[in-house]
């Protein structure tokens, strides 16, 4: 009798938790906006800042939310501009000189013989893409590298530059992963940037 | 009143959950490498601790003891746990996208936090009645948020610090809480009798 009992309230208390669950699922659901998945696939993720936006992705927000509009990311170019108008529905323009021109691909480059190891760079990096320590000296991943130049104003003994480099069948990469497409399996032999810079 | 005072304190600083009873060690080593994301953690643990220990004595109090089911005390803590972390997920997903990133995959893993269950267990063994509970329970959430940021804090500074090499990493780390845990040991003559 006591192992109906004890069966019946794990049951009942189950049951009536599931239910909560359930109801809360509901009430909480989370609409997401697919369009803002769609527009920051788009963008170049450079998170570069250039935008007036902190990242890619609250500019992606702003673009689907009608604050901002679609030519405002240099580092995407026309080319950019061009998809977010076709995936918008909207008329490409040409892009607003207040955020800056479109420029060649950069990559940051330390001169390691100058630097101090103050690691100002390496907290302005929005990827992550500067290695070092306190007065260590430090490197740029160039593979990490997205060219933002946020790094380059924070040095104080102003050792990093930008190196622009064309994008030739050498230096091509495979575009950052979306999630949702093919893993590459070519990433061994593909050209590493590092080749052109070093 | 003075009793309630009573209990905080001595869950938050003198028993502390972390550093005295030595439960919930997982997200205390796993999320403190960051102080951001440990304030999160922090948070969101407080949330759970507080809510289940306060669900968890309902069901011992209204449906376990009346059906004389004791026996299954730990697993219908568990379920409540399990329902009580579930919820929070949804709700922080819904009213903060941002904090539901940054906490990623802990949010779940909370459910595994020995302390929460510790809590709840502890709340019956010691025959506490509703408000004790919440205090106990609020008050473990609030020291367990206290060492996890200081503990996250001084981390973040053994992150950059000059380490012999065999002590890198984990064992540091180790030290460091034993060494916290030594500090909070001493307040254990804080209140008397």
């Amino acid at each position: 009798m006591d192992i109906v009992i004890a069966i019946a309230a794990i049951t009942g208390l189950a049951a009536a938790f599931g239910l909560l669950l359930g109801y809360s699922a509901i009430r909480f659901k989370v609409e997401g906006d697919p369009v803002v998945d769609q527009i920051d696939a788009i963008l170049p993720q450079t998170q570069c800042g250039q935008c007036g936006y902190p990242g890619c992705r609250p500019y992606a927000e702003a673009i689907a939310a009608g604050e901002a509009d679609i030519n405002q990311c240099p580092p995407g170019g026309e080319a950019g501009v061009q998809a977010l108008a076709d995936l918008l529905d909207r008329d490409a323009k040409p892009l607003n000189p207040e955020n800056g021109a479109e420029s060649a691909k950069m990559v940051a480059v330390i001169d390691e013989q100058v630097c101090i190891g103050c690691t100002l760079c390496i907290r302005a990096c929005p990827v992550d893409a500067i290695l070092g320590a306190t007065k260590q000296m430090h490197t740029v991943i160039a593979d990490e590298c997205t060219g933002c130049k946020l790094c380059v104003s924070p040095c104080p003994v102003d050792c990093i530059s930008m190196v622009a480099f064309d994008e030739t069948l050498e230096t091509w990469r495979w575009p950052f992963p979306d999630n949702k497409g093919t893993v590459p399996i070519l990433v061994e032999t593909a050209p590493h940037k590092t080749d052109l810079v070093a | 009143m003075a009793e309630y005072a009573l209990i905080l304190i001595s869950t938050v600083l003198v028993n502390n959950f972390v550093l005295v009873k030595f439960l919930g060690l997982c997200p205390f080593m796993g999320v403190s490498r960051k102080l951001e994301t440990a304030i999160g953690m922090a948070l969101a643990t407080a949330f759970v601790l507080t809510l289940s220990s306060v669900c968890s004595y309902l069901v011992n109090q209204y449906i376990l003891l009346p059906l004389d089911l004791e026996i299954l005390r730990t697993l219908s803590f568990i379920l409540v746990i399990a329902v009580v972390v579930q919820f929070t997920e949804m709700v922080v997903h819904k009213t903060s996208p941002l904090l539901y990133n940054v906490l990623g995959i802990f949010l779940p893993l909370i459910t595994t936090n020995c302390a929460v269950l510790g809590v709840a267990l502890l709340n019956t063994q010691q025959q506490h009645s509703f408000l004790e509970s919440f205090f106990y329970g609020f008050g473990a959430a609030l020291g367990f948020s206290l060492v996890l940021i200081l503990f996250a804090a001084l981390r973040e500074r053994l992150a950059v610090a000059d380490v012999p090499t065999p002590f890198k990493g984990a064992p540091i780390a180790l030290i460091t809480a034993g060494l916290m845990a030594l500090a909070f040991m001493g307040f254990s003559g804080l209140v008397k009798g």
